[in-house]
């Protein structure tokens, strides 16, 4: 069902010469970039923290017993990987081999750090890095040929957040340098999570409040349609630096001119500024994708509608919104996205959230402190899109799901 | 139309005269300054770190169209067909990476400067113009393709004179999109010492000087808008010509 359909109606002795071949391809791209990342430094031993580390191979992390259980795992995930038309066996193998890096990851860890010195950091290298790569690349391959219903990939995501919860809070990647830099925070670490999700969440909910009326009204007034469009495409153009640093003189000028305004926090630094320049960068997404939603029912569908003797108001509730659901969703799903990787941009104008992290982390060439911040607002933003594009999907009314 | 050229021809003016003669804009931006704190940037020239800009930006978008390009002629092959599911898992996937969390990610690995900057912008570059490039060659017209069959070209001539010229509108909204955002993520790029326009409104967020911040923002601002409405005319222009209505 995987490769074999794609080639369906291609030459038959193209289609002869794929069927002979029993390995998957992509599989093979990503048990050779496995077996290459094992030649790279798997873990990097550095004296302190600020200084350069020095790479340890992943032969040489740990025990005998544990880099031959490790790597035999990994080298069978890779393996289980090859086979091709075997979906859930690859997706197997993936995990198997992730489970494999974890084991090697926490046990490299704490063996290099006994006896190395008390300012002693430990972290993943480049070999980790390819690693995990090519394990979660296999995984996604996997998955993008399964072709699972929402349902299901609903219950994958909660399935692999659960068990790297699990990996977190089992301390067992407690040694690592990532892990020392999260114990001396916690607190802000705590405060910048919620920063972070009410930049993201809270602009998206801002623009949608504004969008939904204004794309209602542009898809009703097509001369409005055309002047608003181009203005909120401009404002998409603006850098997003730019915006940011733009906010700041206007707001402050609202901040101390307009009054009231200070005790509501409006200010020319921090939330306010960040928070702004959120709202203007979703608006694009939500008005253009209200209008196109709203656009996509059918004539004969608005007829009927029509014929059935609803008002417009009606109409619009029970006819044009249910029916333009996923595009208007799906323009929340770009919003979302797109704005819990622009609020990193926040910890610049003292907005806080991860971006505070990752700028302290470079001004400080501390490498541990950026991954601190990128690796959430990567994960933040990868579940988003994940359960956005299962709303989408749950939205459309497929003839598979019919109601 | 003419309301717009004449904003666009006072747009170019503007920009010319911030980046070449910024001392012109002393007294407009002076109340934005501290208290006898500079009111221009003149660390360095905003010429150069124009130019420095731009070069980036250039470079890295098209390295990006080159490898997209190609990479999205190779999936659409025959042969290539095993690797169209995955392909489109990574763009997919690949574009909820934040920019920024790409930049601060290829510090570690090499360093500061415009190195990181460059490859971040070129990687973060390849998603939307392999995805409208691969878009773009999958949906041609099926008579067209017909066509060109029956009158004898060879894979390599369909490739050249009919697949490429027709997916050439799409394939160029990808470029505008990738551009587009390489402008933004350039400027975040001074923070890890990368020589570009951020610079200015960094150093203004640092010294709490609004003109710099200001000054910085509009120079920044009016590029990615022009080059961004340049690129746009550019594909309005080619999709005439193939006679294929534009999307994106």
């Amino acid at each position: 069902m995987t490769g074999s359909s794609d080639l369906r109606g291609r030459s038959p002795d193209l289609r002869a010469r794929a069927a002979r071949l029993p390995l998957s391809p992509p599989g093979i791209l990503f048990a050779a970039l496995g077996v290459l990342a094992l030649a790279l430094p798997f873990l990097s031993l550095a004296a302190n923290r600020i200084v350069a580390g020095e790479g340890v191979s992943a032969f040489a992390s740990a025990g005998v017993p544990t880099v031959a259980v490790a790597i035999a795992c990994i080298a069978a995930g890779l393996a289980l990987g090859l086979v091709r038309g075997a979906p859930w066996m690859r997706l197997g193998g993936s995990l198997l081999g992730l489970a494999g890096l974890v084991l090697l990851l926490s046990q490299g860890a704490t063996t290099l750090l006994d006896g190395a010195g008390d300012f002693a950091r430990v972290s993943p290298a480049a070999g980790f890095w390819c690693l995990a790569l090519a394990l979660m690349l296999l995984m996604a391959d996997a998955l993008s040929t399964m072709g699972l219903g929402p349902w299901r990939r609903g219950g994958l995501l909660v399935l692999l957040l659960a068990a790297l919860a699990a990996v977190l809070w089992s301390g067992l990647l407690g040694d690592l340098s990532i892990a020392q830099e999260y114990r001396g925070r916690i607190a802000a670490f705590r405060t910048a999570t919620w920063r972070h999700v009410g930049l993201a969440f809270g602009s998206l909910a801002a623009a949608a409040a504004i969008g939904f009326p204004l794309g209602i009204l542009c898809h009703r007034r097509p001369g409005l349609r055309g002047s608003v469009l181009p203005v909120l495409s401009f404002l998409q153009t603006i850098p997003s630096l730019a915006m940011f640093g733009l906010m700041i003189p206007l707001l402050g000028w609202v901040g101390s001119t307009v009054p009231g305004a200070r005790e509501l926090g409006i200010a020319g630094i921090g939330f306010a500024p960040a928070f702004v320049a959120l709202v203007l960068y979703s608006l694009l997404p939500v008005v253009a994708n209200t209008v196109a939603g709203l656009a996509a029912a059918p004539a004969s569908a608005l007829e009927a509608s029509r014929g059935m003797g609803m008002t417009a108001m009606q109409r619009l509730v029970r006819v044009e919104l249910p029916l333009g659901m996923p595009v208007i969703l799906a323009g929340l799903r770009i919003v979302l996205v797109q704005n819990v990787g622009l609020a990193v941009i926040a910890g610049l104008i003292g907005g806080g959230g991860y971006g505070t992290f990752v700028f302290q982390g470079l001004n400080q060439t501390a490498t541990d402190l950026i991954l601190l911040g990128a690796l959430p607002t990567v994960l933040m933003a990868l579940v988003s899109a994940i359960v956005m594009d299962i709303l989408v999907d749950l939205a459309r009314p497929t003839p598979e799901r019919s109601r | 139309m003419r309301i717009g050229l004449v904003l666009r021809a006072a747009m170019v003016a503007l920009l010319l005269a911030l980046v070449l003669r910024p001392g012109w804009f002393e007294p407009v931006f002076a109340p934005l300054a501290p208290a006898g704190g500079p009111v221009i940037y003149t660390r360095s020239s905003l010429l150069s770190l124009s130019l420095s800009h731009l070069w980036l930006v250039a470079a890295a978008s098209s390295l990006a169209t080159l490898v997209a390009v190609t990479l999205a002629i190779l999936v659409t092959r025959p042969a290539g067909a095993a690797f169209r599911p995955l392909s489109r898992t990574i763009t997919n996937v690949g574009q909820t990476f934040p920019p920024v969390a790409v930049l601060a990610l290829a510090v570690p690995v090499l360093g500061f400067g415009a190195g990181p900057t460059l490859v971040a912008l070129f990687l973060y570059g390849l998603l939307p113009i392999f995805e409208n490039a691969m878009t773009g060659l999958s949906t041609l017209p099926p008579h067209t393709m017909e066509a060109a069959r029956g009158i004898g070209l060879n894979n390599r001539q369909r490739l050249m004179r009919v697949e490429l010229p027709l997916a050439l509108p799409v394939i160029l909204a990808g470029i505008r999109l990738s551009v587009v955002i390489a402008l933004g993520t350039a400027t975040i790029g001074s923070t890890v010492a990368a020589r570009t326009l951020g610079e200015v409104i960094i150093a203004g967020l640092l010294t709490n000087n609004t003109a710099f911040v200001l000054q910085g923002g509009l120079i920044v601002g009016l590029f990615a808008v022009l080059i961004y409405d340049a690129l746009v005319m550019l594909e309005h222009r080619l999709a005439r010509r193939s006679g294929r209505a534009q999307r994106g």
